[in-house]
Order: structure tokens, then C-alpha cells, then sequence
């Protein structure tokens, strides 16, 4: 993964009420969430520091309430962040002017909502070439545009329905097109698909896999469904009220939980599909194996192995060994 | 809890008796304490208000100057901007192009002949593929040239033809802006609320003053009473639309006009266009009032009728006017129901406009058929109808034959319901009712309410009109406690049975489209002039939200919570008093406050049959051009509506919080 970094916050916070700008100033830019709540704020994002690396999808988890959506507008300056800084390609974006925005939103971001926010009075192509329409694209150069985003969201012979006259499903695939009309280079994607049916939503999260295994956007995915973040992170952004409690890869997070209100999350889920052997393997290069198993295999393809054998080792792709791993370990590992 | 509850009931208990008992013995404790002014406001203490007002109007008007040009240039500006269309549309409807002046003048060019008029309407009619309507709107036109109603009626059509779109579109404007900015949402907030509680009399003065007699000041005084829903739909449009769909504008890239032309008014049409609607209902509503300020048309002749006890040629022009009231009402309202969005096909520039170019060739040929044969310009006279007599008589016979019936009907209700209300509230001593007030006000809307009531119920005290303002109270609420014994049984009654629903929505409909003036005249009819008189056209006028809203509240209560009462085992009975009526009453209650504003503001056209009360006092500042006069006792109408306003309001947001419901 290449590992420079396309949006950077730093120190973000969102504070609402009156003057949450002078009430942080005074209270030394961190005051307790306690004094906070007690001067009648809310807090939405306490002190969000956090990078976004190219090409990457990085999950931001949180149950409602938890500031992710507030994050994710702070992001795109839906929402003013109270205090923070905010870089997109390394410009601040704080500092932008109203035109400025304007015009980074017609290039390089797009945005796909929770409930579609699908404009009703437009039709399917109507609404995914209204992107390029407000850019002043004419119509002939937008609409092919707009019916290439039709092929590759799969609403071929769609193009001049009404949104009403769609499932959630294909609605859905009309914001994901609207959202990618501009060919933009950051990609929001706020619990796309949460108000979808559980079949159809896992037919929309392949589907959105593979877009994105074609295009290769960066992509900041907001859900709060703990499945799907494993399912598609590269990264994932654990929020509880506001606080970005940790910060990691599915394994990390399970691995290594920070705190309790992660462990909850990550306690029910079948582990040993997600975790690979290098999460549990004994670093002691044991060379006498014979059978090996690869590092980035999940524990689950090589369960039977480990158990028949009693002992294996293991290796990467390049056939160096790396560690082993016995018996023992793994049987604990099941039984946890 | 359950103690502030006891010692609640305790205050209310103590206060109604307190209440009773000042009015029963009021004038005797104010005689015995010598201090007459208990009971009646002293007039020396009364603050001159109406003189103020009149002085800064004439000043405004005569002196006021800007610099580059004065307030009398501005209003003139204003006046002809508005009447240049109104001249384009009249001459098309109604006059024709004219060579010359006066007597002399040739005409040119026939305006257009009733039977393109009904082409208009058949064509507008055809967008919304209802048969049912198109024949209504055909029979609707056709009905005003056959009874010979059409001259008023052109006249009438146009000041709405011009009326509407202005109205609308700076509803629009004044929406956008408030939406855009809260300090001007604020600001205007409050305005709407005057703009729509004063009572229309009070301002055609001032109008009538700055912009003189005739159709323009009709015009202007229309547009300021039909705006204000038009901006308070606009605006809760904006407010109600998702959030989520103005981030994806914005995400889009949108710039803010762009934002505001192609995604958040757009989206609003449908709301929008139910505010049209409303606009155009009111428009027709200003008819005959706009006439007392030269409007002409159908309004002219009603008021014309009635100043000279001509019922039967009162009855037909009003029936003129309610029957096109209903017709552009339905023709609105199904074009804010029409169902466009299906999937879209590309149409051809003849497929897209066929109507219009048949209109338009249809007219032409209408035109030129109209040089050969009369019929096509004129309907003929010969086939024309005349009901005036046929109405006259209607009347005599019902005078003659009934006159008994309907004479003890009114005394009855004159003695034993009506009297009794106006002595308690001429009785009660003006500081304890001001008192009584406040405390409900603090009840309801804690520090806030109580401020409200106080301030404004004092400044009628002081205004020296508060024997007038509780004659005002005196009908209105009479007339309220009828309609709501007659309206909320109705209501429920629609609430539970779906023909009684049907029958009735379309009964209230045609009710509510019906212009407020046009009730005057049967009552008039029957009754004659008085209070009694007032009361029946008040209680007519404003039936129609009682049932509305009780129906509604009755209809729309969760039917989970219908399904676990009848688990329960619930009677029919039980079900209705102890779990629907219950549920329904914060609607219910928000249905007799709507009861109570129309009953204000048809009180003040009752002036005309002979009221003592405020509605009076406005028509006599109208009558004497008086603007302060007229301005100040209309001011007090709509404190009156608005303190009702604010406390039923409370009363029942409280009992919704109270049940959880939204």
C-alpha cells in the first residue's frame, strides 16, 4: 500500500453551542467531557486526529451518536469543525474560499448518503449527470458521461426512471453514480447501505468491492455495522462519543482491542476467518517442519493441518520462514 | 407531581368561582368602594392611539420624503408597475384594445369571446386528465355566460389572473429570504402573524389612502392578504426537505443559486404548489371586500345588492363567484396532485406543446368566426337566464310561511344563550379579567405567554376599546361553542365512518372555498340584521376546521394502539370516549383554535349586518377613511387572535408531550 497520506485531520473538534470556539480557547483546547456537558456543549468530535492514505478504504465504526457522520462532514466541510485542522492534499482546507470548495467538490470529492438523497423531481440519468450539469458541462458531453456511470453501476435501460420508481437497492446504485460523475479522487460513503435490505445490502458491498478493485478511489466509509467494516476496511476508525478510540486493521482490532467498548465488538466474530496465521504464530523459526502454511493465510483454511500435523511452519510468500505454529497455541485459540 | 396537580385544580376551581362571583357582584364592590373605574375603563386615561396613527399616515403621505423622491413617487411607482399588467389582462378578458377616450372610444381589438375563455379552461383542465373536473370546469364557465354574469366575472378573473402570480411569486421571494436568513425569519415571522389576525378592513384604509380609490388599491390589498401562506409554505418546504438531499447538492458542487434553483425549490414544488392553491382561494376570498376599495367585477355587484336589499341579484353574482371559486380551487389543487413523475419519454417539440398550439388556433378561429356570426363573440341574450326573481320569490315565501318559526328560533337562542354570555362578559371587572389572563398564559406558556397576554391585553384597555373588544369576545365565542357542539360530533363522526368521511370532506370543501361574504346572504335573508344575524354567518364560516381537524385526529391515531384497546376488550363505546377521543383531543383542540380565527375574522365582515363590536369599529374607520381608528381596532382583533392563538397552541403541545405524541 502506498503510504502517502491524501487527507489529514489534526486536532479536530466540533463543539455545538454558543461560542464553543472561545468556551475550548478558554478551557485550553481540551477541557473534560464532563465540564464540557456541565456548560450545556454537546460533543460531537473530541479531538480527531487521524490520516487517510491513498487508495485505501478506511472504515470509520461507530454506533449513532458517535460523532462518525459529524467527522465525515468535517471532512468534506458539510460541517464547520470548530477547531482543527483539516488537509486534503496537503491544503488547508479551513482556509479555502467559498469558490474554492465549490470547486473541489466539482473535481475531486464525492459523496454518497444514508437515505440516497436522490433528487425526486429528476431522472436516473438526470440525477447522476447533475454533478457535471451544475459544473455547465453541456447536455450531449454529461449525459455520455452519465451513461458510462450507468454501465458501471449496472442501471443499463434505467436511465429515465424517476427515483420513485426504484428499489432501495437501485436507488442507492444512482447515488454511488451520482457520487462518481466527477471522477472525484476521495469518495464519502455514509452508511450507504444501512437502509438496505440484509441480501441486497450484501449484494451492494460486493458489488462496491468491486468498483472499487477497478477504480481504486481513497475511500472514507462510514457504518455501524462492525461486519461490513471488516468486510471492507483496510483500516478501520473505532468512535464512541466523539473520541476516536482506536485506530487500526481488522486483526489489530481484534488482536489488540484498546479498550472494552472495542472487545464488545469484536468478541462475537468468527475469528479465525478473519485472522490470519501471523497474528498467532510463534516467532521462533523453527526449520524441521515439514509442512508450511503462508503467514497471510486465515487461521480457519489451515485449522486441520495444524491439528493433524501438530506443528508447523511458517512462511511468506517468498518461501523465507517466518515463525511456527503448534498444537497448543491454536487449540487455545479456538477455545477463547 | 401529583401535588402541583391538586393545588392546580385548586387555583382553577377557586378562580372560575372568584370569577363568577365578580361578575355577579362587580358593579356592587365597585359602587360600594366608589371606584366606578373597576368596571369601566375611565376614557380620560386612554391613550390616543387611532390619533397617532393618523397624524404619522398623513405625514407619511403628504410630507415624507427620500431624498430623491418622496413616499407619495414610491407608492405611485409601485401603483403603476402593478397596474400595467392588470391593463394587458383586462383588455384581453375584458375590455379589448380601445382607439380614444371615454365615450368615443372604438374598439379595435374584441376581447377574447366566451367561448375561447371556455377553450382556456378546457385546455388547462386537460393537463390533468380528469374527466370529472374538466366537465365541472367547462360547466363552471359556461354557467357565467349563461346567466349572465360575464362582464363582472372577466373583470373578476383578471384582477386574479394578476393577483395570484404576484402574490405567489413574492411569497416565494419573502420565503427564500427568511429561509436564508434567521434575523429576517424572525423578523417577518411576526409580521405574517399581524399580516394574517388584522382584519382586512383595517388595512384597505391606509391602502385606499396611499394608492386611492379603484382597481389597483383593490389589487394591492388582495396581494398583502393572499401572500402570507404563500410565504409560510415556502418556507416550511425549505425547512422540511431532507438534509441529507441539500448535502448531496452541495457535494455536487452546487454553487448557492444553484443550490437553491435546482434542487431545494424544485423539490418544494409539491408543497409549493398546495401554497398556490391557497393563494388563489384567498384571492377570491378578497373579492367583495376589495370591491369597498373599487375592485368591480363580481364583488361590485354583490356589495351593490346588498347596500340596496337586492337579494336576488346579491345571490346571483355570488353564486358567479362561488362558482368560480370552486372551479379554479379543484383545478389548482389537481395540479398540485398531478402525479408527473413516471418514466420519462423524449417528446418531440409538437407532442409537448399540442395543446397549446389547438388553443391558440382554436381562439383565432373562434375570432374570426365571431365577424360572421355573433354567437361566437356574445352568448346570446335570448338564451340567457334570470334567477334574481325566481330567488326573490324564494325568499318571500320562506319570510311569509316561516317567518314564526325562524323568529322564536332566534329568540330562543337570543335569551337562553347568547344574552347570558354577553352580560358575564360585559360584567367582569377588566383588571381581574386581565389577571385571569396572565395566570393562564404563566399556566400554559410559563414567563413568555404570560408577558403576551398581559402586554396586549392592556393595550386594549388602553385603546378605550374594551367594551367593544368584549362584545368581539362575546360573539366569537358564542359562536365558537356552537360550532364546536355542532362540528366535533360531525368530525368524529367522519372519523369513524369512511362514507360519512367522504360525504362530509366534500361538504367542508365546498364550505371553505366558498368566499366569507357570500354566508352574509342568506343569513341576512332569513334574520335580517343583529348580532344573532352575525353569529349564524360566523358559525357557518367557521364549521369547517372543527370536523376537519377532529376527523383527522379521530382517523389518525396509531392502530397498534386500536388494536391492543379491542385485545383488551374494548366496546365500540369504550374504545371511542376512553381511547380515541382522548388520543384525538390536541388535534381537536387545534381544530376549535382554526374554529376561533376564522370566527374572528369572519366577525369582522359580520360589521356589515349591524355589530357593536370591534369588527365595527374597523368598518366605521374604513367608511370615514380614518385610518388610525380603523388600524387600532383592528390591531385589538388581532391581539385577541393571537393571545387565543398562543394559549390553545400551548394547551395542546402540552398534551402531546404529555401522551408523546408528534
Amino acid at each position: 500500500m502506498n503510504k502517502s497520506p491524501k487527507l489529514v485531520c489534526k486536532n479536530v473538534w466540533k463543539l455545538y453551542g454558543d461560542k464553543p470556539k472561545e468556551f475550548l480557547q478558554s478551557h485550553n483546547y481540551n477541557p473534560d467531557k464532563r465540564i464540557i456537558e456541565e456548560n450545556g456543549y454537546i460533543q460531537a468530535i473530541r479531538n480527531a486526529t487521524l490520516e487517510v492514505y491513498e487508495n485505501e478504504i478506511l472504515v470509520i465504526m461507530g454506533l449513532s451518536g458517535s460523532g462518525k457522520s459529524t467527522l465525515v462532514r468535517c471532512m468534506s466541510r458539510l460541517v464547520d469543525p470548530t477547531v482543527g485542522e483539516i488537509f486534503f492534499e496537503n491544503i488547508d482546507m479551513g482556509r479555502l474560499t467559498k469558490n474554492e470548495l465549490i470547486e473541489i467538490r466539482r473535481h475531486k470529492m464525492g459523496m454518497v448518503f444514508q437515505h440516497f438523497a436522490l433528487f425526486p423531481h429528476r431522472t436516473v440519468i438526470e440525477n447522476i449527470a447533475f454533478p457535471l450539469e451544475v459544473q455547465g458541462i453541456n447536455r450531449a458531453e454529461r449525459e455520455k458521461s452519465a451513461m458510462e456511470i450507468i454501465d458501471l453501476v449496472g442501471l443499463q435501460g434505467r436511465e429515465n426512471y424517476f427515483p420513485k420508481e426504484l428499489s432501495g437497492g437501485q436507488q442507492q446504485r444512482v447515488g454511488i453514480g451520482r457520487s462518481l460523475a466527477v471522477k472525484p479522487e476521495l469518495w464519502f460513503l455514509d452508511e450507504p447501505f444501512s437502509a438496505l435490505d440484509p441480501l441486497i445490502r450484501k449484494e451492494m458491498q460486493n458489488e462496491f468491492l468491486k468498483i472499487q478493485n477497478s477504480l481504486k478511489k481513497t475511500i472514507i466509509f462510514i457504518t455501524h455495522d462492525f461486519d461490513e467494516a471488516i468486510k471492507l476496511a483496510d483500516r478501520i476508525i473505532i468512535m464512541n462519543e466523539g473520541r476516536i478510540v482506536q485506530i487500526g486493521s481488522p486483526e489489530d482490532l481484534i488482536m489488540k482491542p484498546a479498550d472494552d467498548y472495542v472487545k464488545e465488538f469484536t468478541e462475537d466474530l468468527p475469528r479465525e476467518r478473519l485472522l490470519s496465521v501471523k497474528s498467532i504464530m510463534n516467532n521462533q523459526k523453527q526449520p524441521s517442519n515439514a509442512l508450511t502454511v503462508y503467514e497471510d493465510e486465515k487461521i480457519f483454511s489451515i485449522l486441520e493441518k495444524v491439528l493433524s500435523e501438530g506443528s508447523v511452519s511458517v512462511i511468506d510468500r517468498s518461501n523465507n520462514i517466518v515463525g511456527s505454529l503448534n498444537r497448543e497455541t491454536v487449540s487455545r485459540f479456538i477455545n477463547n | 407531581m401529583r401535588k402541583t396537580k391538586i393545588s392546580n385544580k385548586i387555583i382553577f376551581i377557586s378562580l372560575t368561582f372568584l370569577t363568577l362571583l365578580l361578575y355577579w357582584y362587580g358593579k356592587e364592590i365597585a359602587n360600594y368602594f366608589d371606584s366606578k373605574w373597576l368596571v369601566k375603563y375611565p376614557k380620560h386615561y386612554s391613550f390616543p392611539f387611532a390619533i397617532y396613527t393618523t397624524t404619522f399616515v398623513k405625514w407619511l403621505i403628504n410630507e415624507a420624503n427620500f431624498l430623491l423622491f418622496t413616499f407619495n413617487d414610491l407608492t405611485r411607482l409601485f401603483a403603476w408597475i402593478i397596474e400595467q399588467p392588470y391593463k394587458i389582462v383586462l383588455a384581453i378578458f375584458s375590455k379589448g384594445i380601445l382607439r380614444g377616450q371615454g365615450q368615443d372610444a372604438i374598439q379595435i381589438i374584441e376581447p377574447l369571446s366566451w367561448i375561447s375563455v371556455v377553450g382556456i379552461f378546457f385546455t388547462l383542465a386537460l393537463y390533468t386528465k380528469d374527466k370529472f373536473l374538466i366537465i365541472l370546469v367547462v360547466l363552471s364557465i359556461v354557467y357565467l355566460a349563461v346567466f349572465d354574469q360575464w362582464q363582472s366575472s372577466m373583470i373578476t378573473l383578471s384582477s386574479i389572473i394578476i393577483a395570484v402570480p404576484i402574490g405567489v411569486i413574492l411569497g416565494i421571494l419573502f420565503g427564500i429570504l427568511s429561509y436564508k436568513s434567521k434575523i429576517l425569519e424572525k423578523i417577518i415571522t411576526p409580521i405574517l402573524d399581524l399580516m394574517q389576525t388584522v382584519p382586512v378592513f383595517a388595512y384597505l384604509v391606509p391602502i385606499l389612502v396611499m394608492f386611492g380609490f379603484g382597481p389597483v388599491s383593490a389589487l394591492i390589498a388582495t396581494i398583502i392578504y393572499a401572500m402570507p401562506p404563500m410565504v409560510r409554505t415556502t418556507l416550511l418546504a425549505l425547512n422540511n426537505i431532507d438534509p441529507q438531499l441539500k448535502e448531496s447538492g452541495l457535494m455536487s458542487g452546487c454553487t448557492e443559486r444553484q443550490l437553491m434553483w435546482k434542487v431545494l425549490i424544485p423539490v418544494s414544488k409539491p408543497t409549493l404548489l398546495i401554497g398556490v392553491n391557497q393563494v388563489i382561494m384567498l384571492s377570491l376570498n378578497m373579492v367583495i371586500i376589495a370591491s369597498m376599495i373599487g375592485a368591480g367585477g363580481l364583488g361590485y355587484d354583490v356589495l351593490a345588492s346588498l347596500r340596496r336589499l337586492d337579494i336576488g341579484g346579491g345571490i346571483e353574482s355570488g353564486i358567479a363567484i362561488v362558482v368560480i371559486a370552486i372551479a379554479l380551487d379543484r383545478l389548482s389543487q389537481s395540479f398540485a396532485n398531478l402525479p408527473t413523475l413516471s418514466k420519462k419519454t423524449q417528446l418531440t417539440f409538437y407532442n409537448k406543446y399540442k395543446k397549446i398550439i389547438f388553443l391558440l388556433l382554436y381562439i383565432i378561429s373562434i375570432y374570426i368566426l365571431g365577424y360572421f356570426f355573433t354567437f361566437f363573440k356574445f352568448f346570446p341574450n335570448e338564451l340567457m337566464i334570470n334567477t334574481s326573481l325566481f330567488w326573490e320569490e324564494l325568499v318571500k315565501y320562506i319570510n311569509i310561511n316561516y317567518f314564526d318559526n325562524l323568529e322564536s328560533f332566534k329568540i330562543t337562542l337570543l335569551t337562553f344563550f347568547m344574552l347570558p354570555i354577553k352580560k358575564f362578559f360585559l360584567g367582569i371587572p377588566w383588571p381581574w379579567f386581565i389577571f385571569v389572563l396572565t395566570i393562564i398564559g404563566w399556566y400554559f406558556g410559563k414567563f413568555k405567554l404570560a408577558l403576551l397576554c398581559l402586554v396586549m391585553s392592556i393595550f386594549i384597555v388602553t385603546t378605550g376599546l374594551w367594551e367593544k373588544a368584549m362584545i368581539t369576545l362575546y360573539l366569537c365565542g358564542s359562536s365558537v361553542i356552537i360550532a364546536s357542539i355542532i362540528g366535533i360530533p360531525l368530525g368524529v363522526w367522519a372519523g369513524l365512518n369512511d362514507r360519512a368521511n367522504k360525504i362530509l370532506t366534500a361538504f367542508i370543501d365546498t364550505l371553505q372555498t366558498l368566499p366569507s361574504f357570500v354566508y352574509l346572504i342568506p343569513v341576512v335573508m332569513l334574520f335580517r340584521v343583529g348580532d344573532f344575524t352575525a353569529m349564524i354567518a360566523v358559525i357557518l364560516y367557521a364549521l369547517a376546521p372543527a370536523v376537519r381537524y377532529t376527523a383527522h385526529g379521530v382517523r389518525n391515531i396509531n392502530s397498534q394502539i386500536i388494536e391492543a384497546a379491542l385485545i383488551s376488550g374494548c366496546s365500540q363505546r369504550q374504545l371511542l370516549f376512553k381511547i380515541k377521543l382522548p388520543l384525538a383531543l390536541p388535534e381537536i383542540l387545534l381544530g376549535i383554535n382554526q374554529t376561533i380565527m376564522l370566527a374572528l375574522s369572519m366577525l369582522v365582515i359580520t360589521a356589515l349586518v349591524g355589530t357593536r363590536d370591534l369588527g365595527q369599529e374597523v368598518y366605521i374607520g374604513l367608511t370615514k377613511a380614518d385610518i388610525g381608528r380603523g388600524l387600532v381596532a383592528g390591531l385589538c382583533v388581532a391581539f385577541i387572535s393571537i393571545i387565543a392563538d398562543r394559549i390553545i397552541k400551548a394547551g395542546s403541545n402540552k398534551l402531546k408531550n404529555k401522551y408523546g405524541i408528534k
